[in-house]
Protein backbone atom coordinates (compact mmCIF):
# COMPACT_ATOMS: atom_id res chain seq x y z
CA UNK A 1 0.00 0.00 0.00
CA UNK A 2 2.53 2.54 -0.09
CA UNK A 3 2.42 3.27 -3.16
CA UNK A 4 -1.41 4.45 -2.43
CA UNK A 5 0.20 6.30 0.67
CA UNK A 6 2.67 7.91 -1.93
CA UNK A 7 0.22 9.31 -4.32
CA UNK A 8 -2.12 10.75 -2.17
CA UNK A 9 0.73 12.72 -0.23
CA UNK A 10 1.64 13.22 -3.65
CA UNK A 11 -1.89 15.32 -4.44
CA UNK A 12 -2.02 16.66 -1.30
CA UNK A 13 1.81 18.35 -1.40
CA UNK A 14 0.83 19.59 -4.45
CA UNK A 15 -1.67 21.80 -3.71
CA UNK A 16 0.89 23.85 -2.28
CA UNK A 17 2.99 23.82 -5.14
CA UNK A 18 0.00 24.67 -7.71
CA UNK A 19 -0.22 27.84 -4.96
CA UNK A 20 3.06 28.67 -6.08
CA UNK A 21 2.89 28.26 -9.00
CA UNK A 22 -0.64 30.17 -9.64
CA UNK A 23 0.75 33.26 -8.40
CA UNK A 24 4.13 33.05 -10.59
CA UNK A 25 1.50 32.44 -13.95
CA UNK A 26 -0.65 35.27 -12.79
CA UNK A 27 1.74 37.90 -12.93
CA UNK A 28 3.46 36.38 -15.95
CA UNK A 29 -0.05 35.85 -17.58
CA UNK A 30 -1.48 38.98 -17.21
CA UNK A 31 2.17 41.18 -17.91
CA UNK A 32 4.94 39.22 -19.54
CA UNK A 33 6.42 39.66 -16.18
CA UNK A 34 8.79 36.72 -14.55
CA UNK A 35 9.26 37.92 -10.81
CA UNK A 36 12.38 36.41 -9.72
CA UNK A 37 11.64 37.51 -6.11
CA UNK A 38 8.30 35.18 -5.51
CA UNK A 39 10.04 32.84 -3.23
CA UNK A 40 11.48 35.52 -1.08
CA UNK A 41 8.27 37.28 -1.07
CA UNK A 42 6.58 34.13 -0.15
CA UNK A 43 8.72 33.77 2.70
CA UNK A 44 8.19 37.23 3.67
CA UNK A 45 4.79 36.66 4.12
CA UNK A 46 5.98 33.62 6.90
CA UNK A 47 8.14 35.77 8.27
CA UNK A 48 5.41 38.62 8.52
CA UNK A 49 2.79 35.73 9.94
CA UNK A 50 5.52 35.10 12.50
CA UNK A 51 6.13 38.54 13.39
CA UNK A 52 1.89 38.90 13.79
CA UNK A 53 1.57 35.71 15.96
CA UNK A 54 4.53 36.84 17.89
CA UNK A 55 2.47 39.97 18.76
CA UNK A 56 -0.84 38.80 19.00
CA UNK A 57 -0.85 35.60 20.50
CA UNK A 58 -2.97 33.61 17.68
CA UNK A 59 -3.12 30.94 15.58
CA UNK A 60 -1.00 31.70 12.39
CA UNK A 61 -4.30 30.25 10.69
CA UNK A 62 -6.28 32.95 12.00
CA UNK A 63 -2.96 35.65 11.65
CA UNK A 64 -4.01 34.81 7.57
CA UNK A 65 -6.67 37.66 8.09
CA UNK A 66 -4.09 40.06 8.83
CA UNK A 67 -1.13 38.94 6.36
CA UNK A 68 -2.72 38.46 3.43
CA UNK A 69 -4.30 41.97 3.23
CA UNK A 70 -0.98 43.52 3.94
CA UNK A 71 0.78 40.95 1.40
CA UNK A 72 -1.53 42.45 -1.42
CA UNK A 73 -1.15 45.93 -0.40
CA UNK A 74 2.29 45.09 -0.58
CA UNK A 75 2.60 43.52 -3.93
CA UNK A 76 0.22 46.65 -4.68
CA UNK A 77 2.58 49.64 -4.04
CA UNK A 78 5.90 47.08 -5.18
CA UNK A 79 4.00 47.23 -8.62
CA UNK A 80 2.84 50.24 -8.76
CA UNK A 81 5.88 52.36 -7.38
CA UNK A 82 8.46 50.29 -8.80
CA UNK A 83 7.77 47.19 -11.26
CA UNK A 84 5.79 49.16 -13.89
CA UNK A 85 8.17 51.25 -14.70
CA UNK A 86 10.98 48.23 -15.51
CA UNK A 87 8.07 47.07 -18.09
CA UNK A 88 8.69 49.41 -20.92
CA UNK A 89 11.35 48.48 -22.80
CA UNK A 90 13.84 45.50 -23.11
CA UNK A 91 12.79 41.98 -20.91
CA UNK A 92 16.00 42.35 -19.01
CA UNK A 93 14.98 44.72 -16.78
CA UNK A 94 12.03 43.30 -15.45
CA UNK A 95 13.98 40.27 -14.16
CA UNK A 96 17.16 42.79 -12.91
CA UNK A 97 14.98 44.36 -11.17
CA UNK A 98 13.26 41.65 -9.13
CA UNK A 99 16.41 39.96 -8.90
CA UNK A 100 17.75 42.96 -7.04
CA UNK A 101 14.96 42.81 -4.81
CA UNK A 102 15.27 38.86 -3.93
CA UNK A 103 18.75 40.17 -2.83
CA UNK A 104 17.24 43.11 -0.83
CA UNK A 105 14.53 40.87 1.07
CA UNK A 106 16.66 37.95 1.91
CA UNK A 107 19.70 40.22 3.45
CA UNK A 108 16.53 42.43 4.92
CA UNK A 109 15.16 39.23 6.48
CA UNK A 110 18.46 37.61 7.55
CA UNK A 111 19.47 41.09 9.35
CA UNK A 112 16.02 41.04 10.97
CA UNK A 113 15.44 37.86 12.17
CA UNK A 114 19.07 35.89 11.91
CA UNK A 115 19.67 33.21 9.71
CA UNK A 116 17.81 30.81 12.44
CA UNK A 117 15.50 28.14 11.14
CA UNK A 118 11.89 29.20 12.32
CA UNK A 119 8.17 27.43 11.97
CA UNK A 120 4.96 28.62 12.62
CA UNK A 121 2.72 26.82 15.08
CA UNK A 122 -0.62 25.88 14.29
CA UNK A 123 -1.43 23.97 17.30
CA UNK A 124 -3.09 19.72 17.37
CA UNK A 125 -4.04 20.20 13.87
CA UNK A 126 -0.59 20.14 12.61
CA UNK A 127 -0.47 16.21 13.70
CA UNK A 128 -3.82 14.75 13.78
CA UNK A 129 -4.66 12.51 11.47
CA UNK A 130 -7.55 10.92 9.56
CA UNK A 131 -7.40 6.95 9.60
CA UNK A 132 -8.90 5.35 5.75
CA UNK A 133 -8.54 2.29 6.96
CA UNK A 134 -5.84 -0.48 5.89
CA UNK A 135 -3.23 1.35 6.92
CA UNK A 136 -3.51 4.80 4.94
CA UNK A 137 -3.47 7.92 6.84
CA UNK A 138 -3.85 11.24 5.68
CA UNK A 139 -3.24 14.19 7.88
CA UNK A 140 -5.71 16.71 8.58
CA UNK A 141 -2.98 19.59 7.82
CA UNK A 142 -2.02 18.61 4.76
CA UNK A 143 -6.12 17.78 3.62
CA UNK A 144 -6.77 21.50 4.54
CA UNK A 145 -3.83 22.88 2.26
CA UNK A 146 -5.38 20.91 -0.35
CA UNK A 147 -8.76 22.45 0.32
CA UNK A 148 -7.28 25.56 0.47
CA UNK A 149 -5.72 25.02 -2.77
CA UNK A 150 -8.60 24.44 -4.29
CA UNK A 151 -10.98 26.86 -3.27
CA UNK A 152 -8.14 29.43 -4.37
CA UNK A 153 -7.52 28.12 -7.94
CA UNK A 154 -11.19 28.13 -8.05
CA UNK A 155 -11.86 31.25 -6.83
CA UNK A 156 -9.59 33.14 -9.35
CA UNK A 157 -10.67 31.42 -12.13
CA UNK A 158 -14.32 32.24 -11.25
CA UNK A 159 -12.95 35.71 -10.44
CA UNK A 160 -11.13 35.93 -14.32
CA UNK A 161 -14.07 34.68 -16.08
CA UNK A 162 -16.99 35.63 -14.25
CA UNK A 163 -16.48 39.44 -13.07
CA UNK A 164 -15.98 42.64 -15.12
CA UNK A 165 -11.97 42.63 -13.16
CA UNK A 166 -11.72 39.66 -14.48
CA UNK A 167 -12.22 40.49 -17.99
CA UNK A 168 -10.16 43.26 -17.55
CA UNK A 169 -7.08 41.01 -16.61
CA UNK A 170 -7.17 38.72 -19.30
CA UNK A 171 -8.30 41.82 -22.07
CA UNK A 172 -4.95 43.38 -20.58
CA UNK A 173 -3.16 40.06 -21.10
CA UNK A 174 -4.00 39.44 -24.14
CA UNK A 175 -3.42 43.07 -25.56
CA UNK A 176 -2.87 45.60 -23.27
CA UNK A 177 -2.78 48.49 -25.52
CA UNK A 178 -5.70 47.28 -26.74
CA UNK A 179 -7.18 47.24 -23.43
CA UNK A 180 -6.55 50.60 -22.90
CA UNK A 181 -8.30 52.18 -25.46
CA UNK A 182 -11.14 50.52 -23.57
CA UNK A 183 -11.00 52.33 -20.59
CA UNK A 184 -8.87 49.99 -18.64
CA UNK A 185 -5.98 51.34 -16.55
CA UNK A 186 -2.97 48.77 -17.11
CA UNK A 187 -0.84 50.11 -14.76
CA UNK A 188 -4.05 49.11 -11.87
CA UNK A 189 -4.32 46.11 -13.25
CA UNK A 190 -0.90 45.09 -12.97
CA UNK A 191 -0.81 46.19 -9.53
CA UNK A 192 -4.16 44.44 -8.44
CA UNK A 193 -2.72 41.36 -10.36
CA UNK A 194 0.60 41.48 -8.26
CA UNK A 195 -1.24 42.17 -4.95
CA UNK A 196 -3.31 39.18 -5.62
CA UNK A 197 -0.65 36.98 -6.43
CA UNK A 198 1.50 37.61 -3.87
CA UNK A 199 -1.50 37.07 -1.58
CA UNK A 200 -1.40 33.45 -3.10
CA UNK A 201 2.24 32.75 -2.44
CA UNK A 202 2.31 34.45 0.94
CA UNK A 203 -0.47 31.72 1.68
CA UNK A 204 1.68 29.38 0.72
CA UNK A 205 4.33 30.47 2.24
CA UNK A 206 2.59 30.29 5.30
CA UNK A 207 1.11 27.01 5.16
CA UNK A 208 4.55 25.74 4.08
CA UNK A 209 6.41 27.48 7.44
CA UNK A 210 3.58 25.28 9.29
CA UNK A 211 4.49 22.45 7.59
CA UNK A 212 8.53 22.73 8.01
CA UNK A 213 10.90 25.02 8.68
CA UNK A 214 11.83 28.23 6.60
CA UNK A 215 15.15 30.10 6.71
CA UNK A 216 15.63 33.75 5.10
CA UNK A 217 17.73 32.26 2.36
CA UNK A 218 15.19 29.29 1.11
CA UNK A 219 12.98 31.62 -1.32
CA UNK A 220 14.75 31.01 -4.54
CA UNK A 221 14.36 27.05 -3.77
CA UNK A 222 10.37 27.60 -3.22
CA UNK A 223 10.44 29.66 -6.56
CA UNK A 224 11.99 26.63 -8.56
CA UNK A 225 8.99 24.42 -7.10
CA UNK A 226 6.95 27.37 -8.62
CA UNK A 227 8.78 27.62 -12.10
CA UNK A 228 8.93 24.20 -12.88
CA UNK A 229 5.60 23.79 -12.02
CA UNK A 230 5.12 26.52 -13.95
CA UNK A 231 6.59 25.56 -17.25
CA UNK A 232 5.87 22.01 -17.32
CA UNK A 233 2.15 22.61 -16.83
CA UNK A 234 1.83 25.42 -19.04
CA UNK A 235 1.88 29.16 -18.55
CA UNK A 236 -1.34 31.12 -17.90
CA UNK A 237 -3.25 28.01 -17.44
CA UNK A 238 -4.47 27.39 -13.56
CA UNK A 239 -4.82 24.03 -13.11
CA UNK A 240 -1.79 22.81 -15.49
CA UNK A 241 0.68 23.97 -12.58
CA UNK A 242 -1.97 21.69 -10.32
CA UNK A 243 -1.52 18.62 -12.21
CA UNK A 244 2.22 19.11 -12.68
CA UNK A 245 2.59 20.22 -9.24
CA UNK A 246 1.44 16.75 -7.66
CA UNK A 247 3.17 14.62 -10.45
CA UNK A 248 6.17 15.95 -9.69
CA UNK A 249 5.45 15.94 -5.79
CA UNK A 250 5.13 11.77 -6.22
CA UNK A 251 8.92 11.42 -6.70
CA UNK A 252 9.60 13.60 -3.77
CA UNK A 253 7.08 11.83 -1.49
CA UNK A 254 8.89 8.59 -2.64
CA UNK A 255 12.14 9.67 -2.00
CA UNK A 256 11.22 10.97 1.50
CA UNK A 257 9.04 7.88 2.53
CA UNK A 258 11.59 5.03 1.28
CA UNK A 259 14.20 7.50 3.47
CA UNK A 260 12.21 7.55 6.47
CA UNK A 261 13.58 11.19 6.37
CA UNK A 262 11.70 14.01 7.53
CA UNK A 263 10.31 16.43 5.22
CA UNK A 264 12.35 17.16 2.48
CA UNK A 265 11.16 20.51 1.43
CA UNK B 1 -17.21 75.29 -30.47
CA UNK B 2 -15.87 71.99 -32.23
CA UNK B 3 -15.87 68.62 -31.29
CA UNK B 4 -12.48 68.02 -32.10
CA UNK B 5 -9.63 69.95 -32.59
CA UNK B 6 -6.26 69.55 -33.43
CA UNK B 7 -3.63 72.55 -33.67
CA UNK B 8 0.30 72.07 -35.04
CA UNK B 9 0.83 68.56 -33.83
CA UNK B 10 3.75 66.59 -34.67
CA UNK B 11 3.75 63.05 -33.33
CA UNK B 12 6.35 60.95 -34.09
CA UNK B 13 8.10 57.42 -33.15
CA UNK B 14 11.57 58.33 -31.34
CA UNK B 15 13.88 60.01 -33.10
CA UNK B 16 11.52 59.75 -36.57
CA UNK B 17 8.52 62.08 -37.05
CA UNK B 18 5.31 61.40 -38.51
CA UNK B 19 3.16 64.27 -38.63
CA UNK B 20 4.55 67.85 -39.30
CA UNK B 21 1.86 70.22 -37.82
CA UNK B 22 -1.20 69.06 -38.83
CA UNK B 23 -4.11 70.69 -37.62
CA UNK B 24 -7.54 69.84 -38.39
CA UNK B 25 -11.00 70.40 -37.11
CA UNK B 26 -14.21 67.65 -36.78
CA UNK B 27 -17.69 69.01 -35.74
CA UNK B 28 -20.11 67.22 -33.94
CA UNK B 29 -22.07 64.78 -36.11
CA UNK B 30 -20.37 64.68 -39.19
CA UNK B 31 -17.87 61.33 -41.03
CA UNK B 32 -14.46 63.01 -41.48
CA UNK B 33 -12.26 60.95 -43.66
CA UNK B 34 -8.89 61.11 -43.81
CA UNK B 35 -6.90 59.78 -47.07
CA UNK B 36 -3.53 59.06 -47.42
CA UNK B 37 -0.99 56.65 -49.19
CA UNK B 38 0.64 53.74 -47.43
CA UNK B 39 2.60 55.10 -44.44
CA UNK B 40 1.51 58.98 -44.70
CA UNK B 41 0.70 58.95 -40.78
CA UNK B 42 -3.23 58.04 -40.71
CA UNK B 43 -2.97 55.71 -38.20
CA UNK B 44 -0.22 58.00 -36.04
CA UNK B 45 -3.51 60.86 -36.33
CA UNK B 46 -5.92 58.53 -34.57
CA UNK B 47 -3.55 57.41 -32.25
CA UNK B 48 -2.83 60.63 -31.30
CA UNK B 49 -6.24 61.44 -31.02
CA UNK B 50 -7.32 58.17 -29.17
CA UNK B 51 -3.98 58.82 -26.64
CA UNK B 52 -1.81 56.05 -27.35
CA UNK B 53 0.56 58.38 -28.64
CA UNK B 54 1.30 62.27 -27.98
CA UNK B 55 2.61 65.01 -29.86
CA UNK B 56 5.59 67.06 -28.06
CA UNK B 57 3.94 70.35 -29.14
CA UNK B 58 0.77 71.31 -30.41
CA UNK B 59 -3.15 70.80 -28.95
CA UNK B 60 -5.39 68.74 -29.07
CA UNK B 61 -8.94 69.50 -27.83
CA UNK B 62 -11.88 67.76 -27.08
CA UNK B 63 -15.10 69.35 -26.83
CA UNK B 64 -12.97 72.25 -26.76
CA UNK B 65 -11.23 71.20 -23.78
CA UNK B 66 -6.84 70.36 -24.05
CA UNK B 67 -6.69 66.80 -23.77
CA UNK B 68 -3.20 66.33 -24.55
CA UNK B 69 -1.86 65.18 -21.25
CA UNK B 70 -4.39 62.93 -20.78
CA UNK B 71 -3.87 58.85 -21.11
CA UNK B 72 -5.81 56.80 -23.40
CA UNK B 73 -7.63 55.15 -20.89
CA UNK B 74 -8.98 58.04 -19.19
CA UNK B 75 -10.03 59.85 -22.91
CA UNK B 76 -12.18 57.02 -23.25
CA UNK B 77 -14.10 57.86 -20.20
CA UNK B 78 -14.47 61.43 -22.50
CA UNK B 79 -15.97 60.00 -25.10
CA UNK B 80 -13.39 59.11 -27.38
CA UNK B 81 -13.18 55.39 -28.95
CA UNK B 82 -10.62 53.89 -31.73
CA UNK B 83 -10.90 50.92 -33.68
CA UNK B 84 -7.58 49.95 -34.06
CA UNK B 85 -5.83 49.04 -37.15
CA UNK B 86 -5.60 45.28 -37.59
CA UNK B 87 -9.00 45.34 -35.27
CA UNK B 88 -7.16 44.41 -32.61
CA UNK B 89 -10.00 42.26 -30.31
CA UNK B 90 -9.23 39.93 -27.81
CA UNK B 91 -8.12 36.61 -29.13
CA UNK B 92 -8.76 34.37 -25.92
CA UNK B 93 -12.26 36.13 -24.90
CA UNK B 94 -15.45 34.92 -26.43
CA UNK B 95 -17.48 37.75 -28.69
CA UNK B 96 -19.61 38.22 -25.72
CA UNK B 97 -16.50 39.30 -23.43
CA UNK B 98 -15.06 41.64 -26.19
CA UNK B 99 -18.26 43.65 -25.67
CA UNK B 100 -18.53 43.19 -22.63
CA UNK B 101 -14.49 44.95 -22.19
CA UNK B 102 -15.67 47.50 -24.02
CA UNK B 103 -18.57 48.74 -21.95
CA UNK B 104 -15.70 48.88 -19.40
CA UNK B 105 -15.38 52.35 -18.35
CA UNK B 106 -19.06 52.62 -18.01
CA UNK B 107 -19.99 55.69 -19.89
CA UNK B 108 -23.68 55.88 -20.29
CA UNK B 109 -25.33 56.44 -23.48
CA UNK B 110 -27.53 54.95 -25.97
CA UNK B 111 -25.40 51.82 -26.91
CA UNK B 112 -25.21 48.71 -25.11
CA UNK B 113 -25.41 44.87 -25.74
CA UNK B 114 -28.93 44.50 -27.21
CA UNK B 115 -28.13 47.46 -30.04
CA UNK B 116 -24.82 46.58 -30.82
CA UNK B 117 -26.31 43.10 -31.53
CA UNK B 118 -28.60 44.63 -33.19
CA UNK B 119 -26.66 46.36 -35.45
CA UNK B 120 -24.08 43.53 -36.29
CA UNK B 121 -26.72 40.61 -36.30
CA UNK B 122 -23.97 38.22 -37.44
CA UNK B 123 -22.43 38.38 -33.95
CA UNK B 124 -25.55 36.81 -32.54
CA UNK B 125 -24.53 33.46 -33.10
CA UNK B 126 -21.10 33.91 -32.78
CA UNK B 127 -21.71 35.13 -28.94
CA UNK B 128 -19.91 32.59 -27.41
CA UNK B 129 -17.43 31.49 -30.03
CA UNK B 130 -13.60 33.09 -28.95
CA UNK B 131 -12.56 35.69 -30.77
CA UNK B 132 -9.47 34.50 -32.17
CA UNK B 133 -11.35 31.92 -34.56
CA UNK B 134 -13.77 34.75 -35.83
CA UNK B 135 -12.91 35.75 -39.35
CA UNK B 136 -11.89 38.70 -40.82
CA UNK B 137 -14.63 40.58 -41.25
CA UNK B 138 -16.45 39.12 -37.85
CA UNK B 139 -13.55 40.53 -36.38
CA UNK B 140 -13.79 43.98 -38.01
CA UNK B 141 -18.05 43.91 -36.66
CA UNK B 142 -16.85 43.17 -33.71
CA UNK B 143 -13.79 45.63 -33.25
CA UNK B 144 -16.33 48.33 -34.13
CA UNK B 145 -19.31 46.76 -31.57
CA UNK B 146 -17.05 46.95 -28.85
CA UNK B 147 -16.27 50.32 -29.33
CA UNK B 148 -19.49 51.05 -29.40
CA UNK B 149 -19.77 49.84 -26.48
CA UNK B 150 -18.05 52.73 -24.88
CA UNK B 151 -20.78 55.17 -25.71
CA UNK B 152 -18.19 57.20 -27.69
CA UNK B 153 -19.04 60.97 -29.30
CA UNK B 154 -16.12 60.65 -31.55
CA UNK B 155 -15.33 57.43 -32.51
CA UNK B 156 -12.21 56.99 -34.71
CA UNK B 157 -11.69 54.18 -37.29
CA UNK B 158 -8.55 52.70 -38.80
CA UNK B 159 -9.42 50.96 -42.13
CA UNK B 160 -12.40 49.41 -41.70
CA UNK B 161 -11.92 47.85 -45.31
CA UNK B 162 -8.13 46.52 -44.48
CA UNK B 163 -8.20 42.86 -45.99
CA UNK B 164 -12.05 42.33 -46.34
CA UNK B 165 -13.78 41.03 -49.58
CA UNK B 166 -15.79 43.48 -50.99
CA UNK B 167 -19.26 42.03 -50.09
CA UNK B 168 -18.02 42.37 -46.49
CA UNK B 169 -16.98 45.86 -46.79
CA UNK B 170 -20.70 46.78 -48.22
CA UNK B 171 -21.85 45.06 -45.18
CA UNK B 172 -19.85 46.75 -42.70
CA UNK B 173 -20.55 50.14 -44.71
CA UNK B 174 -24.15 49.28 -44.28
CA UNK B 175 -24.18 48.96 -39.91
CA UNK B 176 -21.65 51.97 -40.38
CA UNK B 177 -24.82 54.52 -41.58
CA UNK B 178 -26.78 53.52 -39.22
CA UNK B 179 -24.24 54.88 -36.47
CA UNK B 180 -23.39 57.84 -38.18
CA UNK B 181 -27.17 58.07 -38.80
CA UNK B 182 -27.44 58.11 -34.88
CA UNK B 183 -25.26 61.31 -34.95
CA UNK B 184 -22.45 59.93 -33.79
CA UNK B 185 -19.35 62.03 -34.99
CA UNK B 186 -16.96 59.81 -36.66
CA UNK B 187 -13.72 59.67 -38.22
CA UNK B 188 -12.77 56.97 -40.83
CA UNK B 189 -9.42 56.48 -42.19
CA UNK B 190 -9.29 54.24 -45.12
CA UNK B 191 -7.53 53.80 -48.90
CA UNK B 192 -9.76 52.97 -50.48
CA UNK B 193 -10.79 56.66 -52.33
CA UNK B 194 -14.32 55.63 -53.70
CA UNK B 195 -15.49 54.37 -50.72
CA UNK B 196 -14.78 57.28 -48.31
CA UNK B 197 -15.61 60.14 -50.98
CA UNK B 198 -19.23 58.25 -50.90
CA UNK B 199 -19.90 58.59 -47.45
CA UNK B 200 -17.72 61.35 -45.97
CA UNK B 201 -19.08 64.64 -45.09
CA UNK B 202 -15.58 66.04 -45.53
CA UNK B 203 -12.27 64.49 -46.04
CA UNK B 204 -8.48 65.46 -45.41
CA UNK B 205 -5.85 64.05 -47.39
CA UNK B 206 -2.25 63.34 -45.78
CA UNK B 207 1.26 62.78 -47.67
CA UNK B 208 4.18 62.03 -46.21
CA UNK B 209 2.41 63.96 -42.36
CA UNK B 210 1.47 66.48 -43.75
CA UNK B 211 -2.25 67.39 -44.82
CA UNK B 212 -1.96 68.74 -48.84
CA UNK B 213 -6.05 68.67 -49.17
CA UNK B 214 -8.79 69.23 -46.97
CA UNK B 215 -13.03 69.87 -48.26
CA UNK B 216 -16.10 68.45 -48.68
CA UNK B 217 -15.36 65.12 -51.73
CA UNK B 218 -17.88 67.29 -54.02
CA UNK B 219 -15.54 69.68 -54.06
CA UNK B 220 -12.82 67.99 -54.79
CA UNK B 221 -11.67 66.76 -58.14
CA UNK B 222 -10.26 63.65 -59.10
CA UNK B 223 -6.96 65.26 -60.15
CA UNK B 224 -6.73 67.05 -57.26
CA UNK B 225 -7.06 63.88 -55.05
CA UNK B 226 -5.06 61.73 -57.37
CA UNK B 227 -2.44 64.67 -56.51
CA UNK B 228 -2.88 64.91 -53.06
CA UNK B 229 -2.41 61.26 -52.49
CA UNK B 230 0.56 60.32 -54.57
CA UNK B 231 2.24 63.64 -54.16
CA UNK B 232 2.15 63.88 -57.99
CA UNK B 233 1.89 67.43 -59.59
N1 LIG C 1 5.98 51.91 -34.14
C1 LIG C 1 6.61 52.64 -35.09
N2 LIG C 1 7.92 52.92 -34.94
C2 LIG C 1 8.59 53.66 -35.87
N3 LIG C 1 8.01 54.19 -36.94
C3 LIG C 1 6.70 53.96 -37.15
C4 LIG C 1 5.94 53.19 -36.22
N4 LIG C 1 4.66 53.11 -36.67
C5 LIG C 1 4.65 53.83 -37.81
N5 LIG C 1 5.86 54.34 -38.10
C6 LIG C 1 6.20 55.18 -39.25
O1 LIG C 1 5.39 56.34 -39.22
C7 LIG C 1 4.95 56.68 -40.51
C8 LIG C 1 3.44 56.78 -40.52
O2 LIG C 1 2.90 55.52 -40.20
P1 LIG C 1 1.35 55.24 -40.07
O3 LIG C 1 1.18 53.87 -39.53
O4 LIG C 1 0.73 56.35 -39.34
O5 LIG C 1 0.91 55.27 -41.61
P2 LIG C 1 -0.49 54.96 -42.22
O6 LIG C 1 -0.88 56.16 -43.02
O7 LIG C 1 -1.44 54.49 -41.20
O8 LIG C 1 -0.12 53.77 -43.21
P3 LIG C 1 -0.99 52.49 -43.64
O9 LIG C 1 -1.95 52.95 -44.65
O10 LIG C 1 0.02 51.57 -44.22
O11 LIG C 1 -1.63 51.96 -42.40
C9 LIG C 1 5.49 55.61 -41.44
O12 LIG C 1 6.61 56.13 -42.10
C10 LIG C 1 5.88 54.48 -40.54
O13 LIG C 1 7.00 53.82 -41.04
MG1 LIG D 1 -2.40 52.79 -40.83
Amino acid sequence: MTWVNVVIQGVLLGGLYALYATGLSLVFGVMRLVNLAHGDLSIMGAFACLVLVGILDVNPLLSLVLVLPMIFVVGYLLQRLMLNFTLKGDDMRPLLATFGLSVIIQNGLLVGFSADSRGLDAGWIENASLSLGGGLAVGWFPLLTLVVAILVIVLLNSFLTRTRLGRAFRATSDDQEAARLMGIDNRHIYALAMGIALGIVALAGVFMGIRTTFTPGIGPARLIFAFEAVIMGGLGSSWGPWRVASHWAWPRRWASSSRRAGESS
Amino acid sequence: MSLLELEGINTGYGDFQALFDVSLVVEEGETFGVLGANGAGKSTLLKTVAGLLRSPSGQVRFEGKPIEHLPAQKRVTLGISLVPEGRRVFPSLTVHENLQVGAHGRRRGPWDLDRVYDVFPLLVKLKSKQASYLSGGEQQALAIGRALMSNPRLLLIDEVSLGLAPVVIRDLYEALGEVTGSGMTVVLVEQDIRQIMEVADRVSCLLEGRVVLEGPPRELTRGQITAAYFGVR
